[in-house]
């Protein structure tokens, strides 16, 4: 592969990392997400010698997507560790460095490449708590970019939310903003259980506000705590990761049309926030599920799930449930733009829960 | 090293093919790889890298390690062997010299083509161009039948291009169109063209590797089990420095050697897995080492070197044909341009590029057919002028085709379309008309 995006994502807004925040805390109110995880990662470095990080060009390159820009300089290649390509090795080191207490963030350049490793996530870090009696936790963080980025094709467009969410003894994370990168992140590496933290490359360069709190070097974000984003009383949307920012998009256009939805931003996959999310159906009595990975099996499947065990009776119309298209990624782009959820998609979804008319989708 | 550099050396012992282009070494960087060598004055292992990080200590320490003895062995076998063979002094006739030029030229005018068409926006994602390491993908390929196997990675355009794959259906595949060999569906990063036996473009470190060995595998199961008698037919798996470190490399090493597989592991060495220096990624950077490990030859070749290469996958190609297993070829070569279109390439170093930019296989190649009066300026200008006409004609082609229709997104997800299931109305979904009509809610 690969490509790294960085050119013009970065180098627009060079911040000399994250030493320097606490300086402007009070003026600057903005913060794109690359900084956000940098902040994270260096501040938790910093705080805690145990912590470490390991992976593909994190050091000499800065990280693929520059998420690790200056800490091999502050850190030394002691504790910022270029690796070989080796997945499965490399991942299976960070495990067994934790089952030792060490603290290890293992980047994979994208989540797809997490495919390699996949034993060592999900036997090695996940059941060891459980199979050893409480014996071996395992304080480890697995981060990289996940789901489609563009143009990039099959194999490396690739969402994993629900197939780590699907296993027991992970928890899994997907950040929207800059608050949710820096407050989970930040959660996530003081953990004391594996994490699958799950970026996304469009939104590194993405810029949103944060506040002085956000700034804090003791800001965490609960993990298993759902955000409501935007409040509303007609219909519920949940999404995660990138699809929270289309979610709101399509609010705004719904908001328009005398709809007011109510977007929740889900932040953990595992646990997932049920009280929330049926707290929100219970008021809206209806449901528009969105996210980037495939239909069958997938997180919209157990919030509908969710929804349909604990607040039956409040549902006012079918779950609609948005998802990418069940075919592996075309690369051509309008191809591609099919396979992938719009914020059209999203409208047209909420309207027809909130029986409005809408002309038949032609969607894919 | 003594062995790296006794292949070289003794292989070629009839007269040098390439003018100035055969020593390894870089000279000012020499002194990192004196520590490894018995024979201090054959040519450099791997001209690269500015910070180098091993220690020289530890380098001794391997050089002392009794095993390293016997893999030397295995390959000054395959060395003698050829030896005995070579009698001419040309390694190349004139008709074979026209093929392997034309096809260097393609392979380099196509990738800057793509790179004008990246900045275009007339391509997108990941595009990872291969100027530089064309002596590695002719010399090898155009050595091949039709019936036998290319499996390459990413950074697959050339070997398709090699492998016979029409200019116009890679650039369309580029462009996203359904007159591309995989109707836009694949990209980049994933040419298929059963016709040609390419059988991928595979973006994942390593996973071309056990996908080829498996091509291979079904030639000697053909062979074997079928009792095609006739079924001879080879696999090339090509993959870079950086994979080496994979273990589905080693994995399949040894399955191949296990079960004398008739492969060739090609291993393009540019030094660079994107940012990271092959010695800073590898606690013993000689790659082709790892063959007599697992039990079959191991040769290290100049890749910046088209007929080197190309008497070095006869000769494997050989083995593999005649049923006699696998072998590991390390070629050292170097890319021209950045990891990919979108890398900033900013760890290299300037004298390292030059050094290797002042080795252009293509220009080596130029020079040895003129000089041995294999071919005149003239004609290769020709077919230069020829091959600039296929890529042009291959953009306009790729152009003017079809984006795919949407009814597209849906197909070939199953060899048999009953795999989307039954719809509501009873039936396959697939027999639904909105199926092919692109309208269907899957
Ligand atoms: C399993 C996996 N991990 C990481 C990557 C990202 N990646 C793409 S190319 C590359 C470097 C490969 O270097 P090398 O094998 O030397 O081949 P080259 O690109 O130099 O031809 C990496 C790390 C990947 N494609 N697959
Ligand atoms: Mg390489």
């Amino acid at each position: 592969m690969f490509g790294i995006i960085m050119q013009k994502a970065f180098g627009q807004r060079i911040r000399p990392a994250v030493s320097a925040w606490r300086g402007y805390s009070s003026a600057a109110k903005e913060m794109t997400v690359r900084d956000a995880l940098n902040s994270a990662l260096d501040e938790e470095m910093s705080a805690d010698p145990k912590v470490f990080l390991m992976g593909e060009e994190v050091g000499e390159y800065q990280g693929a997507y520059k998420i690790s820009k200056g800490l091999l300089d502050k850190y030394g290649p002691e504790r910022v560790l270029d690796t070989p390509i080796t997945e499965a090795g490399f991942t299976g080191i960070g495990v067994g460095a934790a089952y030792h207490g060490l603290k290890p963030v293992i980047e994979f350049m994208t989540f797809n490449f997490s495919m390699q490793a996949i034993d060592h996530i999900i036997n090695s870090a996940a059941k060891s708590n459980y199979m050893s009696a409480g014996q071996m936790s395992v304080p480890i963080v697995f981060r990289g970019p996940n789901g489609a980025a563009a143009g990039v094709g099959a194999q490396h467009s690739h969402c994993y939310a629900s197939w780590y969410a699907s296993c027991p003894g992970l928890k899994v994370l997907a950040p929207y903003s800059s608050e949710d990168a820096r407050g989970l992140l930040k959660a996530a590496i003081r953990d004391p259980d594996p994490v699958v933290f799950l970026e996304n490359e469009l939104l590194y360069g993405e810029t949103f506000p944060v506040s002085a709190e956000v700034l804090d070097s003791s800001f965490c974000v609960p993990i298993g705590k759902a955000k409501i984003e935007r409040e509303g009383k007609d219909v519920t949307i949940t999404a995660f990761s990138k699809m929270v920012g289309y979610a709101l998009k399509a609010a705004e256009i719904l908001a328009k049309e005398g709809i007011s939805a109510e977007v929740i931003n889900l932040r953990s996959i595992r646990p997932l926030d049920r009280d929330t999310i049926n707290a929100s159906v219970r008021k809206t009595n209806r449901l528009v599920t969105v996210e980037e990975g495939f239909p069958q099996h997938g997180v919209g499947a157990e919030i509908c799930a969710s929804v349909v065990e604990e607040s039956f009776g409040y549902l006012d119309a079918p779950v609609e449930r948005i998802a990418g298209a069940d075919v592996p990624m075309p690369y051509a782009a309008n191809l591609e733009r099919l396979a992938v959820p719009q914020v059209e998609d999203i409208v047209r979804a909420a309207k027809r829960a909130c029986y409005r008319s809408v002309p038949m989708a032609a969607a894919a | 090293m003594a062995s790296a550099s006794s292949f070289s050396a003794t292989k070629f012992t009839q007269p040098l093919p390439l003018n100035g282009a055969t020593s390894r070494s870089h000279d000012k960087h020499q002194s990192f790889f004196d520590p490894l060598r018995t024979t201090p004055s054959s040519s450099s292992f791997l001209g690269s890298t500015r910070k180098l990080r091993l220690s020289s200590a530890s380098k001794l320490k391997l050089l002392a390690n009794p095993n390293r003895r016997s893999a030397v062995v295995a390959v000054s076998d395959v060395v003698k062997e050829k030896k005995a063979k070579s009698t001419t002094n040309l390694l190349i006739t004139k008709e074979e010299g026209l093929v392997v030029y034309e096809d260097m030229i393609l392979g380099r005018a196509f990738e800057d083509m793509c790179a004008q068409m990246y900045y275009r926006g007339k391509m997108f994602g990941f595009v990872h161009l291969y100027n530089g390491q064309e002596a590695v993908s002719t010399g090898f390929i155009k050595l091949l039948k039709r019936e036998d196997s290319v499996v390459s990675t990413y950074r697959d355009h050339v070997h398709a291009l090699s492998k016979g794959v029409p200019a116009r259906a890679v650039m369309s595949e580029l462009f996203g169109k359904t007159t591309g060999c995989c109707r836009g569906q694949g990209g980049s990063m994933h040419m298929f063209s059963k016709e040609h036996n390419l059988i991928g473009g595979f973006a994942f470190i390593g996973e071309g590797i056990p996908v080829a060995t498996g091509a291979a595998f079904s030639s000697k199961y053909r062979r074997e089990v079928l009792k095609e008698v006739d079924c001879d037919h080879v696999t090339l798996a090509f993959f870079g420095d950086g994979t080496c470190n994979n273990g589905q490399f080693f994995e399949c090493l040894n399955m191949a050697a296990l079960w004398k597989l008739p492969i060739v592991f090609v291993v393009e060495n540019n030094l660079w897995a994107i940012g990271m220096s092959h010695m800073r990624a590898t606690s013993d950077p000689e790659i082709w080492k790892k063959g007599p490990a697992f039990g079959m030859p191991g040769v290290h070749v100049d890749g910046m070197d088209v007929l080197k290469v190309r008497e070095v996958a006869k000769e494997a190609i050989g083995r593999a044909r005649r049923g006699e297993g696998p072998t590991l070829v390390e070629c050292e070569t170097y890319r021209f341009r950045g990891h990919s279109l979108a890398d900033p390439d900013e760890l290299r170093d300037p004298a390292e590029k030059a050094h290797y930019a002042a080795r252009d296989p293509i220009t080596a190649l130029k020079k040895y057919m003129i000089e041995n009066s294999l071919a005149s300026e003239a004609e290769l200008k020709a077919i230069e002028k020829k091959i600039d006409e296929v890529v042009e004609d291959a953009v306009e082609f790729a152009d003017e085709s079809p984006h795919p229709s949407r009814s597209q997104l849906l197909e070939n997800v199953f060899a048999d379309p009953k795999g989307f299931g039954i719809g509501p109305d009873g039936r396959y979904r697939c027999e639904d008309p909105k199926f092919t009509e692109g309208t269907a809610h899957v």
